[in-house]
């Protein structure tokens, strides 16, 4: 996207709104990788389904494959296991890609400060957005999601980067 | 079928091996009978064998660090849980470990229950059950040093980061670059 | 290890030879010898997959489909409660427990406390009792449709999933009516309940043990006879009841393989003696009779509460009046020395409980919940420890996969109903 912002650098008008029209699609339709490591996972659960729907949010499709998935929502506690499996995971997601830490286990080790868990996931993969809650409640995680998606809405083109991109 | 009546597990226990018994305690409805580490196969056999016993279930192998206060005979303290189907009731064997020499008989032989049950006591105290077929860690990652449960280990704690040490911290803390 | 050249990087890509970490030797006694030679595929089921209900490493030796060897590998959300409910008081410690076992929260939270109440003597009044049978047999239920739920999903019928959370959402709305927080409650402290039920719960509970029976008659009707659910699940996973009871396996697990062991008819706790229920068993061990097992339990659960319901008494204490225990409630402590005394010693110190040990189990939904509780004799215990029904049922995975295709490898961790926060703690 290097090359579209140079040869487009200074025509305003259409920059904003290829912008809109790109962050527009990639909110339309996030799909979160299949990904629930403890409670919160069943909150996320109950979020996708029947009474809080996530579907309105084009996110009813779980994908099972990082490659083909947008968002990482880590929904639980991390061990020290556990870690290096996270990383890969989210190496394998192809750019662009959002991380969204659910839950306070996920933000900052949440009640349990000790030997076993990674304190934060931030430590191992950065994050977008953190929701927090123990487990959040699915209108928190709604919330955390919008929130997620107007950042994505205020991103510009000329701010990519090709190579390892965010 | 006839069913045995139920035996008064000490006195049936100190009637077969009356060497193996080193101690009984009861509290709040509990029966406990410490035996000495390369005994526990044969009372745990006895246990699950003898007609008026019948303790067939192994409920839980749990172990306990009498660290730093040491006011037990031995470092370790190993509790078999043993359940009696027939006659509705617990038992519990006990055996103290010294700290130098953490080595238990295996109880896979009688129920393969005590496998993970073994492992993980491995795992979280480093105690070693000789004739155990997969002796490995169960919970912790593989390459980990140390024992987690024992009291010796610290807990871990990283401080709590507020606004007043929140660069402080921040500072210290890994966080991921990208 | 035999390598095919296809695998190998170009000779001239790196420098040295490549070091293979967590070769198959390692694994030298655990798999067969097919393995070491390569006549059997090793197939890491890893901990993120779609369908192990939670971070499950299965490492599968394969012969074509066919499993020869299963080895779980858990601990990838071990999180170390057990060591620090030993840095927390007795009354603080209940929080801790709510997280290990996140379907059936309430199950944990009634172990610890019982183990507690039993450590320290401390009485229950009836009240409370009965508000913990009903939250129990509620927890059940959570429980039961969230399993019924994933398990269908699982093998391919995925509306059930949606059903069954639509029924959830009125079992935590109760539960938010009780506590303020929808799963993780904390609801049974030491002593009794948190706080007395609000004047809404009894009606809402009502209402839902009026149409949950037509609701789980629903569910049969999409699985029980279904060709394709009964192709799929019967004769896969049969467990032999001795050989069940030598693994460790209890509660449902165990009862579909035609083992009559329920804690609550054998060993009583809270006053289950008084309800009258049925405890349905299996057969013939297979997954099938795991998921019939399940619906009946459902069934029974809300006979259970229909009796709670009317035994309750119309008010009472909710929570014991052992001031050494218990701390006072606060329209106490403007009238009284000693309250302000309790108060002031059990929210800063904690009661103290003896330097001994105690052992309870209940009847959790996946099976027998145990807690070890050993004391100090000051205010923190010196070990807990959970005996928890799923990981025994891991450990038995080992013995029952075999032989079965990895299809049927993923009915069968289903019906087994395995947490793995439960297994991990």
């Amino acid at each position: 996207m290097g090359v579209v912002s140079s040869k487009l650098g200074n025509l305003g008008v259409v920059t904003t709104t290829l912008d809109t029209a790109v962050n527009w699609a990639r909110t339309g339709a996030m799909w979160p990788l299949l990904f629930g490591l403890a409670c919160c996972a069943i909150e996320m659960m109950a979020t996708q389904a029947s009474n809080y729907d996530l579907s309105r949010f084009g996110m009813e499709l779980n994908r099972a494959s990082p490659r083909q998935s947008d968002l990482i929502i880590i929904a639980g506690r991390v061990s020290r296991k556990m870690a290096p499996v996270v990383r890969q995971l989210y190496d394998q997601m192809a750019s662009p890609r959002y991380v969204l830490s659910m839950g306070d286990c996920a933000s900052c080790s949440g009640v349990y400060n000790n030997y076993a868990l990674v304190q934060g996931v931030d430590e191992i993969i950065p994050v977008d957005v953190y929701v927090a809650g123990c487990p959040p409640r699915p209108e928190q995680l709604i919330h955390g999601i919008l929130t997620l998606h107007e950042r994505v809405r205020g991103e510009h083109l000329n701010e990519w980067v090709v190579e390892g991109a965010r | 079928m006839q069913i045995e009546k139920a035996l008064d597990p000490v006195e049936a226990l100190k009637g077969a091996h009356p060497e193996i018994v080193q101690d009984t305690h009861f509290f709040r409805d509990e029966t406990t009978i410490i035996v000495a580490p390369k005994d526990i196969v044969t009372a745990a056999r006895y246990m699950r064998d003898t007609p008026g016993l019948l303790y067939n279930y192994l409920s839980d192998i749990s172990a306990v660090d009498y660290y730093p206060e040491y006011n037990r005979p031995g470092r370790f303290g190993v509790s078999y849980h043993l359940y009696s189907m027939l006659y509705s009731r617990r038992i519990r064997l006990k055996v103290f470990v010294q700290e130098d020499e953490p080595v238990v008989p295996t109880l896979t032989v009688l129920w393969g229950a005590a496998n993970w049950l073994e492992r993980e006591i491995y795992d979280m105290m480093g105690i070693r059950f000789e004739g155990h077929p997969d002796m490995r860690r169960v919970l912790m990652p593989d390459d980990w040093n140390g024992h987690p449960q024992r009291r010796d280990y610290p807990l871990g704690y990283e401080t709590v980061m507020f606004s007043f040490n929140y660069d402080q911290i921040s500072k210290h803390k890994p966080y991921a670059k990208e | 290890m035999a390598i095919s050249n296809i695998s190998r990087p170009p000779e001239n890509a790196i420098a040295q030879e490549p070091t293979w970490e967590g070769s198959v030797e390692e694994l030298r006694g655990l798999v067969s010898e097919r393995a070491l030679t390569g006549e059997t595929m090793l197939l890491n089921l890893g901990p993120h997959h779609p369908s192990t209900h939670g971070v499950l490493r299965l490492l599968l030796e394969l012969d074509g489909e066919e499993i020869v060897t299963c080895l779980p590998d858990v601990g990838y959300l071990h999180t170390g409660i057990e060591k620090t409910i030993e840095s927390k008081t007795y009354e603080k410690a209940v929080t801790c427990t709510d997280r290990m076992d996140y379907l059936a929260p309430m199950s944990n939270n009634m172990v610890f406390c019982l183990a507690v109440e039993k450590l320290g003597d401390i009485d229950v009044p009836e009240r409370a009792q009965i508000i913990r049978v009903i939250c129990m047999e509620l927890t059940r239920l959570n429980s039961h449709l969230v399993w019924l739920g994933t398990h269908a999903l699982d093998l391919g019928a995925m509306s059930v999933f949606l059903y069954c959370f639509r029924e959830r959402e009125i079992i935590l709305d109760m539960f938010e009516m009780l506590s303020g927080q929808r799963l993780m409650t904390s609801y049974i402290r030491p002593g009794g309940v948190w706080r007395d039920l609000p004047p809404e719960f009894l009606p809402a509970l009502e209402k839902f043990v009026e149409i949950f029976p037509r609701r789980v008659d629903d569910y049969e009707s999409v699985l029980t006879d279904n060709p394709i659910w009964k192709d799929r699940t019967e004769g896969i996973g049969v467990v032999e009841p001795e050989e069940a009871l030598a693994l460790g396996m209890s509660g449902p697990s165990l009862r579909g393989s035609g083992v009559n062991w329920d804690i609550r008819k054998a060993m009583p706790y809270s006053g289950y003696e008084q309800y009258e229920f049925n405890v349905p068993l299996g057969d013939h061990g297979d997954v099938y009779d795991r998921f019939w097992v399940r619906i009946q339990e459902m069934r029974e659960s809300i006979k259970i509460i229909q009796q709670a319901m009317k035994r309750l008494p119309k008010s009472g204490p909710f929570r014991s009046n052992n001031r050494k225990f218990v701390p006072p409630p606060r329209a106490e402590l403007g009238r009284s020395m000693e309250a302000v005394i309790h108060h002031f010693k059990l929210w800063t110190e904690g009661f103290s409980l003896p330097d001994e040990e105690v052992y309870v189990a209940i009847e959790s939904p996946r099976g027998e919940i145990g807690c070890y509780l050993h004391g100090t004799g000051g205010n923190k215990p010196r070990r807990v420890h959970f005996k928890t029904p799923s990981f025994m049922h891991i450990s038995a995975l080992a013995k029952i996969a075999p032989g079965h295709m990895i299809a049927d490898l993923v009915g069968i961790i289903g019906s087994v109903d395995i947490v793995l926060g439960d297994s991990d703690r």
